[in-house]
């Protein structure tokens, strides 16, 4: 019961900075929000509709997903920071979990990325993008359920790290790939076998595609590109977020204490 | 109330140890104090005493619980004020008083102040009269002054009741008047509530308030004891005096077996008593008295600077002021 109130109170502290931090807010909202009304159009107008798929429609899901799990990767990298700073070496020393602490920190960046996905859906919507109620519905907490996912990817990352500047020179070089061989922007379903291989062990590809599971699963009168069935991307996104979370907590609570 | 044995602590990739077998034991209610200069050990110590840094070797006992194997036990127990503000500028004071109280326990989350339990409104009650901050509990940190947030730093590190009171250099980067307030609130706390405190700093008026100091030089303790006593071991009273007759008074002093130092003014080494039997005796004219007390300050740069010399000499160090630690302890 402590330990889950810790847990909450760590996350509130995360979404209130956000609220109250203007500047971050304008910054988390316009990149997406731009990506999506710049990118879509302008890829579709460049490419028309490879087999009749809505080049605006795919990329909006993709950045949608990748807005949100990166998002929350890069917010856990904070943690790096919080150390040597203000609040959170009151964190540290208060006799809660170390396990609560890093699960608090990654649901509230969790949180931190939900208001992006809502600037997002709602520029989707303005822009012709067809969400059904029921998708909104239906989105949501998949969201949240992949940013906690992209938390425990950067919770893994920064394990190791000491100083935050080399834990986001690592996050860039790690990143980036990602958001090409994620499909994210373009189809990786006919991807030359190295390439392919890589794609199928990128993290950020499952949050993208369980998101485009939901959008055209449950409107299958849209087109859809080629993606794995819901199953199975659940079933290794599920294996991964274990995996990333037991490893990057152990590994990071060692760091922490053996200096 | 903390017990600590030859604890080290070597850092990753360093060459010698930041903390080098020290021993030392508070009691409850003690207020101690470390001292030493910059990279003496003093921060390691409080971090590995406080559970946040793992030691290398050696074994220490908070309240009989150990801060390895029952880390979370002691961070029940202890408070603590960090060298650096460990206040949320992005939150009201309210909040960074409602975090800390969530995250030891004291209450359960709940997302807003109104929604909180009627205790916890009723003890921040309590807590911004005592501060004199009713109107601006609920004001961001950002418009505090750095006394103010200081102030509730403490005010927050005592909200748990620990029964160890941590301060690391509490009172870096303030001015004097805002130092003599806080010290005036750690002194009320003190005899409120009987906190054990565990104080370092670089103010020697400080520590010279302590119970018990004990003074670490690269990573060693190089003496321990009361004020009163650190100043009687290590500098002695002494007369300063002067004649007109400078050659006649250092002839009498000598013929009277006291040693001087100086070519005059002529410093004795007498205290006391034996002072005013030297002054009485002294039958040349003199034209200048004074005593000499030494101020903590004396005694304190006299030790550092003699273990700086026998830190240069490794053979020496085991056989003088090397392991003053483990022998008082053993008496206690």
């Amino acid at each position: 019961m402590i330990e889950l109130s810790a847990i909450l109170v760590i996350a509130h502290r995360d979404f209130v900075k956000l609220l109250r931090d203007r500047v971050r807010l304008f910054a988390d909202l316009t990149l997406p929000v731009g990506l999506v009304l710049l990118l879509g159009p302008a890829l579709q107008a460049g490419f028309g509709s490879p087999g009749g798929i809505d080049v605006t429609t795919f990329v909006f899901t993709g950045v949608l997903a990748q807005t949100v799990w990166q998002s929350a990767a890069l917010g856990v990298i904070s943690l790096v920071a919080d150390r040597e700073e203000d609040f959170s070496q009151e964190i540290f020393v208060s006799p809660v979990s170390r396990y609560s602490i890093v699960i608090g920190k990654i649901l509230g960046e969790a949180l931190v990325a939900l208001p992006q996905a809502a600037a997002i859906l709602l520029v989707g919507l303005l822009i012709g993008v067809r969400i059904d109620p029921l998708v909104m519905l239906t989105l949501l907490p998949v969201l949240l359920a992949l940013a906690v996912f992209g938390g425990a990817f950067g919770l893994l990352v920064l394990s190791r790290m000491q100083s935050q500047r080399s834990a986001n020179q690592v996050f860039t070089f790690l990143m980036l790939p990602q958001f090409f061989l994620a499909g994210v922007f373009a189809p990786i379903h006919d991807l030359p076998p190295a390439l392919a291989a890589v794609a199928a062990i990128a993290p950020m590809r499952y949050a993208v595609e369980l998101t485009r599971n939901v959008f055209y699963g449950l409107q299958p009168d849209q087109v859809a590109p080629v993606i794995w069935p819901a199953g199975v991307n659940l079933a290794i996104t599920g294996g991964m977020f274990l995996a990333f979370l037991g490893l990057g907590t152990a590994l990071f609570v060692r760091t922490e204490r053996n200096r | 109330m903390i017990e600590v044995q030859e604890l080290v602590k070597r850092y990753r990739k360093a060459g010698r140890n930041a903390v080098d077998g020290i021993s030392f034991s508070v009691g409850p209610g003690e207020f101690f104090a470390l001292l030493g200069p910059n990279g003496a050990g003093k921060t390691t110590t409080i971090s590995i005493l406080t559970t946040t840094l793992a030691p290398t070797d050696g074994r220490a006992t908070i309240d009989g619980r150990d801060i390895v194997s029952e880390a979370s036990e002691v961070r029940q127990r202890v408070g603590i004020i960090f060298q650096k503000p460990s206040l949320d500028q992005n939150l009201t004071a309210e909040e960074n008083v409602r975090f800390h109280a969530i995250l030891f326990g004291l209450y359960p989350y709940r997302p807003a102040y109104r929604l909180m339990p009627a205790a916890y409104r009723r003890q921040v009650e309590e807590l911004a009269l005592l501060l004199g901050l009713e109107r601006q509990i609920f004001d961001p940190i950002r418009t505090y002054s750095s006394g103010m947030r200081r102030k509730l730093e403490i005010v927050r590190g005592l909200l748990h009741r620990p029964r160890v009171l941590f301060l690391d250099e509490p009172t870096a980067g303030l001015d004097a008047p805002t130092r003599r307030t806080l010290w005036e609130h750690l002194r009320t706390v003190r005899r409120e509530s009987g906190t054990t405190i565990f104080l370092t700093t670089h103010y020697l008026e400080e520590a010279e308030q302590a119970d018990r100091i004990c003074i670490i030089d690269h990573g060693r303790v190089v003496a321990e004891g009361t004020p009163a006593r650190l100043k009687a071991d290590l500098s002695r009273e002494s007369l300063v005096v002067d004649a007109a007759d400078r050659a006649g008074l250092r002839d009498e002093l000598a013929r009277r077996g006291l040693k001087t130092e100086g070519d005059g003014p002529f410093t004795v080494a007498v205290a006391g008593a034996a002072a005013h039997a030297t002054l009485k005796a002294i039958a040349t004219p003199l034209t200048v008295v004074r005593t000499l007390s030494p101020t903590l300050e004396d005694a304190y740069l006299e030790i550092v600077s003699r273990a700086e010399g026998t830190a240069a000499e490794p053979t020496a160090a085991g056989s003088t002021d090397g392991e003053p630690g483990p022998a008082r302890q053993a008496r206690r």
